[in-house]
């Protein structure tokens, strides 16, 4: 049992909690993720590690409530314990020898991309970062994202606080302004993640993007994670999560991401009755 | 009673009903009555040359347990069984016994061998059932031995390492431990409370087993070695890779790897109602390969609602690799067989789902290096099977995440680790056994390799 030691309710649809895990804490670096079940009868759900406290012990999640799962464990409560918790999972994201990089994040993928800007900036690195969301109310991470980058821009898609548009607005800025990175890392929804990878391409600036499909193991056990990257089949698990995003088939795996959508929408709504039942 | 039977012919096992059990996830056989065992046992001849524990990886005194079940002695004949073997219970059920032990029994000469993986499972049982007495605890020598992986291979070793006086812990990567007894081979062929009454048996004896522990990412081999003082690992971190065939649309979905279909249903239990885990539930489906895992995901399918349920195969039936008795025990189950054929493409419709799959039909040609005729295309003979589901049961790789992250240990071409005959690997008191020596292979096997480590584990320890 892992106990939950903080949470903090981001926006009406993002939680962030912070586990007690030491061995992982002491472990865990930018773009890997962990694999949580809340309770003995719960399904296994992966999580991008948003953040560690290397002396406290405490590994931090940010979680997006959209099924049965994260209904759930958004009803934990601090001091209270999940059932499972298991990584640092995935390999690193690499971060060696970059200079100068754009980070592109988008909704709760912004939660994963904050580390990954912050390592960067802490090492030296030059970093812009671009952040979209939604609207107002779901801006997460605001004041964090500002003191980890050099650049800060923010984005909602119906212009209800910063700039209104997508992402690839900011970014097609910089690139048509002649503005060059030696890396784009894209972590967000999959449709905005092909639309960074489409930008970066004619400039043929290296892009990077975070997988993160379905997953049972995450060992590289089952192989529901795979996705085609250059033609070649690739397990998210174990050669990722992170990918040459100029190489992913973005179509494909937003197919594949859909694969439970009906039984996931049956366990929310279940979830849902149940809650309302218990009240 | 006469002292020996004659009869050319196994006592039957008793089974479920076919069609009543293609439809439920309770084990299909049921197992001996005293009186069966007692019978079955009286049919062995004791003979002098003992071929049987020739046959047998872990060398079972074979002949010495089944001359105890003869006299009703069954305690006795499971103490002499457990003197060898680990996991009794689990070996008298998912053994291929049709080519190790009862492949070389005298009776199999002339008529039926001895039942001896059902006499094995019937000894375990009974001594599972009644017996409440804890096994005298070994005395420690002080000295701490790590296994990575809770599969056969990681218990055996284990077990007997810890019967030696090893003050020995087990990380597990998933949340149960059991390996592939616990997420691959489905609860109606190995029902998960007899897994556990195993690992509590070897809990029982000292055993450490901790769970959620992705050994490689959160404590590596070197660290178990300086930081955590572990004098010997062990490494049985079995074969997890699944393999696919490289087809047009693999992707799509609805087409699985055998493993994560099986894991699915066993380890996350998504064959109950209301399982918090998804799964697809599919009217026909189609499972490529031949082996056991093949078996165990066709008759899981069935189990799960499917109408029709199509294993194929690129060999024809003498060459499928499972056990004879799990190919008849999935005919009874209604599973049809399509062999000779071969997938070319999967088809999907405009959402991507699985629609069909497109094959061809294969003849045997010349035998390959392995010895067994390999499987040529008939040009001009593909067609079209209607299926909503596909099943890659096409075998494993070795987990590659040790190899990723142990510097200096060696890997052969496809992952597999480096080992001698006792399991030693590259890396000074870093020994391997199971699958992930071996790539996919069966229970017993890897049970062989874990007990082999062990000793060399014990020598190596005593010298050091």
């Amino acid at each position: 049992m892992y106990r939950i030691l903080k949470k903090k309710i981001l926006n009406p649809t993002v939680t962030q909690m912070e586990i007690e895990a030491p061995l992982i804490a002491k472990k865990a670096q930018a773009g890997q993720f962990i694999i949580l079940r809340v309770d003995e009868e719960g399904e296994r759900i992966p999580l991008t590690i948003a953040g560690c406290d290397k002396v406290g012990g405490g590994v931090s999640i940010i979680f997006q409530i959209v099924g049965g799962t994260t209904m759930a464990l958004n009803e934990k409560q601090e001091g209270e314990y999940i059932q499972d918790f298991v990584g640092p999972l995935g390999t690193p994201t690499h971060l060696e020898g970059l200079k100068k990089v754009a980070v592109v994040g988008g909704g709760v993928g912004c939660a994963i991309a904050l580390p990954v800007a912050r390592a960067l900036y802490e090492r030296g690195c030059e970093v812009t970062s671009i952040v979209g969301f939604r609207n107002r109310d779901l801006v997460i991470l605001e004041e964090e994202f500002r003191a980890y980058s050099n650049r800060f821009r923010l984005v909602t898609d119906d212009g209800s606080y910063g700039e209104k548009g997508n992402v690839c607005a900011p970014l097609n800025e910089f690139l048509q302004a002649g503005e060059t990175f030696d890396e784009v890392i894209t972590i967000g929804p999959l449709i905005m993640m092909k639309f960074v990878a489409l930008a970066t391409k004619p400039y043929a600036i290296k892009t990077v993007a975070s997988m993160n499909p379905i997953m049972i193991d995450g060992t590289g056990m089952c192989g529901g994670c795979r996705l085609t990257v250059g033609g070649e089949t690739k397990f998210a698990c174990v050669d990722g999560p992170d990918f040459d995003a100029h190489l992913i088939d973005f179509d494909e795996a937003m197919k594949r991401s859909r694969m439970y959508a009906e039984f996931e929408a049956e366990a929310r709504e279940n979830h849902c009755n149940l809650y309302k039942k218990e009240k | 009673m006469a002292k020996f039977n004659m009869s050319p012919n196994k006592n039957p096992m008793p089974v479920q009903d076919p069609l009543v059990r293609n439809r439920n996830f309770q084990e299909v056989a049921l197992g001996y009555s005293e009186e069966a065992a007692i019978d079955e046992a009286k049919r062995c001849l004791n003979c002098k040359k003992r071929p049987c524990v020739e046959g047998c990886p872990v060398r079972v005194h074979i002949p010495e347990f089944i001359a105890m079940v003869a006299e009703g002695k069954f305690e006795e004949a499971y103490q002499i069984i457990a003197r060898s073997s680990s996991l009794p219970a689990v070996c008298g059920r998912v053994c291929p016994q049709e080519t190790q032990c009862e492949g070389k029994c005298t009776r199999g000469i002339k008529g039926e061998p001895v039942g001896i993986g059902r006499l094995e499972r019937f000894v375990a049982d009974r001594h599972n059932s009644l017996c409440t007495e804890k096994p005298a605890l070994p005395v420690p020598n002080g000295r701490k031995v790590a296994v990575v992986g809770s599969g056969p291979a990681g218990l055996a070793c284990a077990g007997d390492l810890a019967k030696l006086g090893y003050d020995v812990t087990v990380y597990e990567a998933l949340h149960l431990a059991g390996g592939v007894l616990v997420y691959g081979i489905p609860e109606f062929r190995l029902p998960k409370a007899i897994v556990q009454k195993e690992v509590d048996n070897l809990r029982a004896l000292g055993v450490k087993i901790l769970t959620n522990m992705v050994i490689g990412r959160v404590i590596t081999i070197e660290e178990l070695q300086t930081e955590y003082g572990f004098e010997a690992v062990f490494l049985g971190s079995g074969a997890g890779l699944p393999r696919f065939m490289g087809i047009k649309g693999e992707n799509a979905k609805g087409v699985f790897s055998a493993n994560e279909y099986l894991t699915r249903s066993n380890l996350m239990k998504a064959y109950r109602e209301g399982g918090a885990t998804p799964i697809l539930r599919a009217k026909k489906v189609a499972v490529v390969g031949g082996g056991n895992v093949a078996m165990d995901a066709a008759r899981s399918a069935k189990r799960m609602g499917a109408e029709e349920v199509t294993v194929v195969y690129r060999r024809g039936k003498e060459e499928l690799p499972a056990r004879k008795e799990e190919v008849e025990h999935a005919e009874e189950e209604q599973i049809r067989f399509q062999l000779l054929t071969n997938p070319v493409e999967i088809i999907s419709d405009e959402q991507d789902n699985v629609c069909g799959m497109r094959c061809i039909r294969m003849q045997l040609g010349e035998p390959d290096a392995s010895g067994r005729r390999s499987p040529v295309e008939i040009p001009n003979s593909e067609f079209v099977m209607e299926v909503d589901c596909v099943i890659m049961s096409l075998g494993t790789s070795p987990n590659p995440l040790l190899k990723q992250t142990t510097r200096g240990l060696e890997t052969k071409r496809r992952g597999e680790i480096v080992a001698d005959e006792q399991g030693k690997t590259t890396l000074n008191g870093v020994y391997a056994g199971g699958d992930a020596v071996t790539g996919a292979a069966t229970v017993i096997l890897a049970m062989g390799a874990g007990k082999k480590a062990a000793a060399a584990i014990h020598e190596y320890l005593q010298n050091k």
